[in-house]
């Protein structure tokens, strides 16, 4: 077993971790076309949820993936409600909403700043290295990835399986003819906003160890990963995510093993080739060429 | 001025109709300044048709005045201000910042691209002029001119995500200048190690001399824009491609020409830059803080205004200056909150705080506008405001 095997190997550990940090900004994308810029802050925020329950209250940082759960959903419908009314108004949503996500990126960096100091907070690791054929694994990318695994499933089956996942894909595919079928597309936005910003702050947890501890501009630097990983698959579609997840992952560890300098380009010129070669990424039924 | 001619024989088309010659009882004809960031399509032909109504009619100095007084107070503005404030260097970067928001104008405020990538050509331009020095030793306006061609350059090469709508063309900008960053920073040829370190090529005082005289340029770029046929392409383009493709607009050729203006000023900026830090690492100018800047000052002074952008980089550069070097949390927290507050409440920036007090007590003396045209009620999905968007995906 060599070290093609282990960058593979860790390649799809890291990738679903990335498919988790994706999936709540792709919801929130798929469904209001809301560029979430924020989306990788509310993640550090999870982290340093992490932090603060291990340090703070001393029950294990794994407690703060519950915990962070209901939190992220009252986040999330303040924010729907903060933001959308307004918004929806505006000529050109998308790029509108991404400058507005943008302001408020920078005010949860000044926060974390303030109240977290702008160093890397850490946390020490899970446990021993788990031995997979004949190799050492950290123990944090093996949870990691059997977390990712059910929350993935679990998008899958309310996004298939409920009434309102039906309602949510009606508008991801046409927002008025959803609305003019009846759709509640309010409803829809409202708890789209919620789940994402959830699954924000449950991959924080993860992060605190994925990425050896998060800061202040950690933030941003997971924003774009999980723009590259939903745009590698395709907008509203978990499946496309997951994908998009492993494609990043795999590439980022063998760049990661062979031509470490690089690994930090990985993201941006694979978002730079999907973009220009597969603008509907590897899932997309529809173009999003102007 | 207006070299592509507009097609039917009348003086111009300025975008501006005064609501005392119209009887029209719609509103939104009557608003000197836009206050929202796009044109609906058939807004934007009653305003062709209000503007050539109103071209018959107008003195011809009245026009005039209107695109010699943003550049007029813009060179005042910065000469001006040495004798104000002794302090070059934070003057220098302050007309930079400016430079970039009317770039960052002429793109977004005209065509509704964001860059958000924008630091990349910055970042060119500064590269481009430092390398012609280091290797070539030309002079500071040859390295100036040189750093301006390279970001042209590769706002060239780049011009394909033109094709990208939306959000995807900013996350795409924002990967290639992350990309260019990461080339620059592991390269030995670009000095990505050991740093860029650049002799004394011009004074102090040439340096902001140049930077004045580029400001000042921009903003006569926008009045021009602002007020000529190829704007109103922009503008076209912006609202409804496909329509604008078949009203004869020439879409690919007119947006690539709006990304070239505004990549060139990017690199005079940047170029700039260099030559006034003479040391500096790709990290510093990759910074994505000088894309954030651009078009965090642009939106605040309001984009497709002239004056604007420049208004913007003054203000909040000094605020920055002020409390930004000593407490740069507080700083991100300001303009964050900043950044909030305008897109949700004044999405034309201050100088549509301008437009609108102008035409309530100066146009309309009664508060004829009382209740804005733009108001709508908040209903989930809607329709209005996504068929006024109208290009099919």
């Amino acid at each position: 077993m060599g070290l093609f095997e282990f960058a593979l190997l860790s390649g799809v550990m890291y990738g679903l971790f990335y498919a988790f940090v994706g999936i709540g900004l792709n919801l929130l994308f798929g469904v209001m076309r809301v560029v979430n810029l924020a989306h990788g802050d509310l993640i550090v925020f999870g982290g340093y949820l992490a932090y603060v329950v291990e340090n703070d209250w001393h029950i294990g940082p794994l407690w703060a993936i519950p915990i962070s759960i209901p939190m992220g959903l009252v986040f999330g419908y303040v924010l729907y409600y903060v933001t959308m009314p307004r918004l929806r108004r505006s000529a050109d949503t998308e790029t509108t909403s991404l400058i507005l996500f943008f302001g408020i990126s920078q005010v949860l960096q000044a926060i974390a700043t303030i109240v977290f100091g702008a160093n890397q907070v850490t946390l020490p690791s899970l446990g021993a290295p788990v031995r997979i054929f004949g190799q050492n694994y950290s123990l944090s990318a093996v949870v990691s990835a059997a977390i990712s695994v059910p929350a993935l499933l679990l998008l899958y089956a309310y996004l298939y399986r409920t009434r309102l996942g039906l309602e949510t894909r009606a508008v991801m595919a046409d927002q008025e003819e959803a609305l003019a079928s009846g759709v509640r597309v309010r409803r829809v936005a409202v708890t789209a906003f919620m789940i994402g910003v959830a699954f924000a702050a449950a991959a924080g947890s993860l992060a605190m160890f994925m990425l050896g501890g998060v800061n202040p501009v950690t933030g941003s630097q997971l924003t774009v990963t999980a723009f590259t990983v939903i745009i590698i698959g395709s907008l509203g579609n978990p499946l496309g995510t997951a994908v998009g997840g492993l494609l990043y992952g795999l590439t980022a560890s063998l760049t990661q093993a062979y031509l470490t300098e690089w690994t930090g380009m990985v993201p941006y010129v694979l978002l730079l080739m999907v973009v220009l070669l597969r603008p509907s990424g590897l899932f997309g039924k529809r173009a999003r060429i102007a | 001025m207006d070299s592509l001619g507009n097609g039917h024989g009348l003086p111009d088309l300025p975008p501006v109709s005064n609501g005392k010659l119209l009887t029209s009882p719609d509103p939104l004809i009557d608003a000197p300044e836009e206050s929202s960031t796009a044109v609906a399509p058939g807004r934007l032909h009653r305003r062709v048709a209000a503007g050539s109504r109103q071209a018959t009619g107008s003195p011809n100095w009245r026009s005039w005045t209107r695109r010699l007084i943003p550049v007029v107070v813009t060179l005042a503005l910065f000469l001006v201000a040495p004798q104000l404030y002794d302090n070059l260097s934070f003057l220098t970067t302050m007309a930079i910042y400016a430079i970039l928001a009317e770039g960052v104008n002429v793109i977004y405020g005209f065509t509704g691209y964001l860059p958000f990538g924008y630091v990349g050509l910055f970042g060119a331009g500064a590269y481009g002029a430092a390398l012609a020095i280091s290797y070539w030793h030309v002079s500071g306006m040859v390295a100036l001119l040189f750093g301006a061609v390279v970001s042209a350059l590769i706002s060239l090469v780049l011009s394909p995500l033109l094709r990208l709508s939306g959000a995807y063309f900013a996350l795409a900008t924002l990967a290639a200048s992350q990309t260019l960053y990461y080339i620059v920073a592991n390269e030995s040829w670009t000095f990505g190690e050991s740093g860029m370190s650049l002799p004394q090529v011009l004074t102090v005082d040439q340096i902001y001399t140049i930077a004045v005289v580029i400001v000042t340029v921009s903003v006569a770029i926008v009045v021009y824009i602002r007020d000529s046929h190829f704007g109103l392409s922009l503008r076209a383009i912006q609202s409804d491609r496909v329509s604008a493709a078949m009203a004869g607009v020439n879409v690919v050729r007119t947006r690539t020409l709006a990304w070239l203006i505004s990549a060139t000023l990017a690199g005079l900026a940047g170029a700039l830059w260099a030559v006034m830090t003479s040391a500096f690492y790709a990290e510093s100018t990759f910074d994505l803080t000088v894309s954030i800047y651009a078009i965090v000052f642009a939106l605040f002074g309001g984009v497709r205004s002239a004056l604007g952008p420049v208004f913007g980089a003054v203000v909040l550069y000094s605020l920055y200056q002020y409390i930004g070097v000593s407490n740069p949390q507080q700083f991100q927290l300001v303009y964050g909150l900043l950044i909030v507050v305008l897109v949700l409440f004044l999405p034309g920036g201050l100088s549509s705080v301008v437009g609108y007090a102008r035409r309530r007590f100066v146009s309309h003396p009664f508060g004829r506008l009382g209740g804005r045209g733009d108001r709508e009620i908040d209903t989930p999905g809607n329709t209005e405001t996504a068929v006024a968007e109208g290009v099919p995906q």
